[in-house]
C-alpha cells in the first residue's frame, strides 16, 4: 500500500515541528526519514501512524484515506512489561473482535511461525526483562507483523542498542523487507543505517525536507549544504571566485589527495596534526597555512607510499569538490 | 558509634511511648474485666451498627476514591490542558483542610440554613453525609499514589495496544491496569485506612445518633465520655486491629513494588 501525505504541518505550542511536509512512499518501499533530533522525522512518522494529529490550519488531510492496518516499532521497543514474549506477539490478534479473531490453534500456529522469523522459539515463555535489547526489539517487530500490517513504521528501532547488535539488525531488516515488500518508513538519525538500508531517503531539518533521492543521490548528489554535511564529514574552503564573490566549496575527505608537491592551483599547504591508522581507511588531520582544519581520507597503501609523519609540510589537493549557489528569485 | 547507638536509641524510645505503650494499653484495658465482656461489648446493638456504617462508608468512599483517582490520574498524565496544575492542587486540598473545617463546609451547603437547605434532602445527621464527608477526607489517596506512577511508566505501552487494533477499554483493562495495580492497591490501603478512622469531619455532620448515625469512631467517644471504659477500648481495639493489619499489608506492597522497581532497573541497565 502506498503512503501519500500533503502539505503536513505540525506545531507543539511555538515550536514548529512540522512545516508544510509533502511525501509520497510508493508500495513495497523502504524509505528512511533521516536528519538530526529536533528534524520533525519522528513527527511526521507519528502523524502517519495516527499517534499524533496535522494542524489542519496548514493543508490537505493526511493521506493514506481509511486507517490503515500500521505496524510500529518504537525506540524503546514498548513491550508489554507484564506478558510474555508469546502473549505479547499474540496480543494484536487476541484483541481483535470475535466475529474476525482467530482461533487458539490459529493465533499459536501464527505466533510460533513468527518466532521462527526472529529466531526466538527457544524463549517464547520469557518476560521483556529478561531478554537482551535486540532481542527485545525482534520481539516488538514480531509484535507488528503478527496483525498483518499494511505498513510498516520504525521509530529508530536500533537507537537503544550498542554497534555490533545494530549492524546485525539492520541486515537483518533488510532482508525480511527483501522477502516480504511491505512498505516500510524507517526514523532514523545515523547516515550509516539509513545509506545501508533504505531504498529512499528522505533528509529532514528544522520541520522540512531537504532532499528526496537513494542512497547514492543524496550521497552523490546532495541538494545543498545541509544534506552534504549531514551525510558525512566534509571540508569547507572559502573560495574567491571571479567578480570577488566568496564561495563556499566542500569536498568530502575521501575526495582528497595528499601530496609532497603542489598539484593545481587549488593545492593547499598544510601540516599533518593527527593520524588515525586504525579502521579501513586512514584518517589524517591537518591544519592549511590560514588555520583551517582539514580532514583527509586515504587507503593504507596510499599512506604506505606516502610515508606520512605528524608534523610533516605537504600539499592537498581537492580531487572532487561541491559549491552550492543560493536560490536567487528574480 | 556512639551517635549511632544514641540516635537508634532515642527512636525506640520515641516510639515505644507513643505508639507501641498505648497500643499495648488499648488491649490491656480492653481485655481487663474479662474476654466476656470484651465480646459483649463487641456484640452490643450500638456497636454493631457503628461497625455495619464504617463499613459502607469506608467501602462507597474507597470505590469513589479509585474511580476518581484513575480519572483524574488519567487526564493529568495523558493530556495537555489548561489548568492541570491547579487541579493538581485541588486534588491535594482535602490533605491541607482540616477534617472539622470539612464537616462544616458541609453543614454550611446541607444544613437546615445552608444553601440546599430549603430541598430537605435529608443528607445532613444521616447516612448519606457520613458518607459524603468521608469520601472528601480519604478521595485523594488513590490519585497521588497513580499520578506519578503513571507519569514514570509513560505512554508508550498503550499506544503500542491501541496501534495493535486494541480499543480504549482493552487497552485499559489489559494494559495499563496491570501496570498500575499495586499503586493502586496502595492508594486503597491508605484510603481506606483514612476513612475508617475519620473523626473530625463526620463528627460534625453525624449527629451522634446512637444506634444510628454514629461509626466505630464516634461511637468510642460515646462509650468513654459515659465512663464505660471497658468497652470502649473493645471497640477502640477494632480500629486498631485494623491499623495493624493496614501496616502489614503496605509493609507487603512497599517490598512488592521495591522489588518491582529494582527489576525495572535492572531491565534499564541491560
Amino acid at each position: 500500500m502506498s503512503i501519500e501525505v500533503r502539505g503536513v504541518s505540525k506545531s507543539f505550542g511555538k515550536f514548529a515541528a512540522l512545516r508544510d511536509v509533502n511525501l509520497k512512499v510508493a508500495p513495497g518501499e523502504l524509505v528512511a526519514l533521516l536528519g538530526p533530533s529536533g528534524s520533525g522525522k519522528t513527527t511526521l512518522l507519528r502523524i502517519i501512524a495516527g499517534l499524533e494529529f496535522a494542524d489542519d490550519a496548514g493543508g490537505g488531510p493526511v493521506a493514506p484515506a481509511g486507517a490503515p492496518r500500521v505496524g510500529f516499532v518504537f525506540q524503546h521497543y514498548a513491550l508489554f512489561r507484564h506478558m510474555t514474549v508469546f502473549e505479547n506477539i499474540a496480543f494484536g490478534l487476541r484483541v481483535r473482535p470475535k466475529a474476525t479473531r482467530p482461533s487458539d490453534a490459529k493465533i499459536r500456529e501464527r505466533v510460533l511461525e513468527l518466532l521462527r522469523l526472529i529466531q526466538l522459539d527457544s524463549l517464547a515463555g520469557r518476560y521483556p526483562s529478561q531478554l537482551s535489547g535486540g532481542q527485545r526489539q525482534r520481539v516488538a517487530l514480531a509484535r507488528a507483523l503478527a496483525i498483518e500490517p499494511e505498513v510498516l513504521l520504525l521509530d529508530e528501532p536500533f537507537g537503544a542498542l550498542d554497534a555490533k547488535v545494530r549492524q546485525g539488525l539492520r541486515r537483518w531488516l533488510r532482508k525480511l523487507h527483501d522477502e516480504i515488500h511491505m512498505t516500510t518508513i524507517l526514523v532514523t538519525h545515523d547516515q550509516d543505517e539509513a545509506l545501508e538500508v533504505a531504498d529512499r531517503i528522505v533528509v529532514m531539518n528544522q520541520g522540512r525536507i531537504e532532499q528526496v533521492g537513494t542512497p547514492e543521490e543524496v550521497f552523490h548528489r546532495p541538494a545543498n549544504e545541509f544534506v552534504m554535511d549531514f551525510l558525512g564529514s566534509v571540508n569547507l574552503f572559502h573560495a574567491r571566485a571571479e567578480g570577488g564573490q566568496e564561495r563556499r566549496v566542500f569536498v568530502r575527505p575521501h575526495d582528497m589527495e595528499i601530496g609532497h608537491q603542489a598539484q593545481s592551483d587549488s593545492s593547499v599547504r598544510a601540516v599533518v596534526k593527527r593520524i588515525h591508522a586504525a579502521g579501513p581507511m586512514v584518517k589524517v588531520e591537518l591544519e592549511s597555512e590560514i588555520g583551517e582544519t582539514l580532514q583527509v581520507e586515504m587507503p593504507h597503501e596510499r599512506y604506505g607510499v606516502l610515508g606520512l609523519k605528524v608534523g610533516a609540510d605537504v600539499y592537498v589537493s581537492p580531487r572532487e569538490s561541491k559549491v552550492f549557489f543560493e536560490d536567487y528569485s528574480i | 558509634m556512639k551517635w549511632r547507638v544514641l540516635l537508634v536509641g532515642l527512636t525506640v524510645l520515641f516510639l515505644s511511648l507513643f505508639l507501641l505503650v498505648p497500643l499495648a494499653a488499648i488491649l490491656v484495658e480492653a481485655l481487663r474485666k474479662g474476654a466476656g465482656a470484651y465480646v459483649r461489648a463487641l456484640l452490643d446493638p450500638d456497636a454493631m451498627v457503628a461497625i455495619r456504617l464504617t463499613l459502607l462508608c469506608a467501602s462507597i468512599a474507597v470505590v469513589a476514591s479509585v474511580i476518581f483517582g484513575i480519572c483524574a490520574a488519567w487526564a493529568v498524565t495523558r493530556f495537555r490542558f489548561p489548568g492541570k496544575s491547579l487541579l493538581l492542587t485541588f486534588i491535594d486540598l482535602p490533605f491541607a483542610v482540616s477534617p472539622v473545617v470539612a464537616g462544616l463546609l458541609m453543614v454550611l451547603v446541607f444544613g437546615g440554613q445552608g444553601w440546599l437547605g430549603p430541598l430537605h434532602l435529608g443528607v445532613l445527621f444521616a447516612t448519606p453525609g457520613i458518607i459524603l464527608a468521608t469520601i472528601f477526607v480519604s478521595f485523594p489517596f488513590v490519585a497521588r499514589e497513580l499520578i506519578p506512577l503513571m507519569q514514570e511508566q509513560g505512554t508508550e505501552e498503550e499506544e503500542a495496544a491501541l496501534l495493535l487494533g486494541a480499543s480504549g477499554w482493552q487497552t485499559f483493562v489489559r494494559i495499563t491496569l496491570p501496570k498500575i495495580k499495586w499503586g493502586l492497591l496502595y492508594g486503597v490501603i491508605l484510603a481506606n485506612a483514612r476513612a475508617m478512622g475519620e473523626f473530625g469531619a463526620v463528627s460534625v455532620v453525624s449527629g451522634h445518633i446512637r444506634g444510628r448515625t454514629n461509626t466505630i469512631p464516634l461511637h468510642v467517644e460515646i462509650l468513654y465520655n459515659e465512663y464505660n471504659f471497658v468497652a470502649a477500648f473493645a471497640v477502640a481495639s477494632l480500629l486498631a486491629l485494623l491499623a495493624l493489619a493496614t501496616l502489614g499489608a503496605k509493609a507487603l506492597l512497599e517490598w512488592k513494588l521495591r522489588r518491582d522497581a529494582e527489576a525495572a532497573q535492572r531491565e534499564a541497565g541491560a
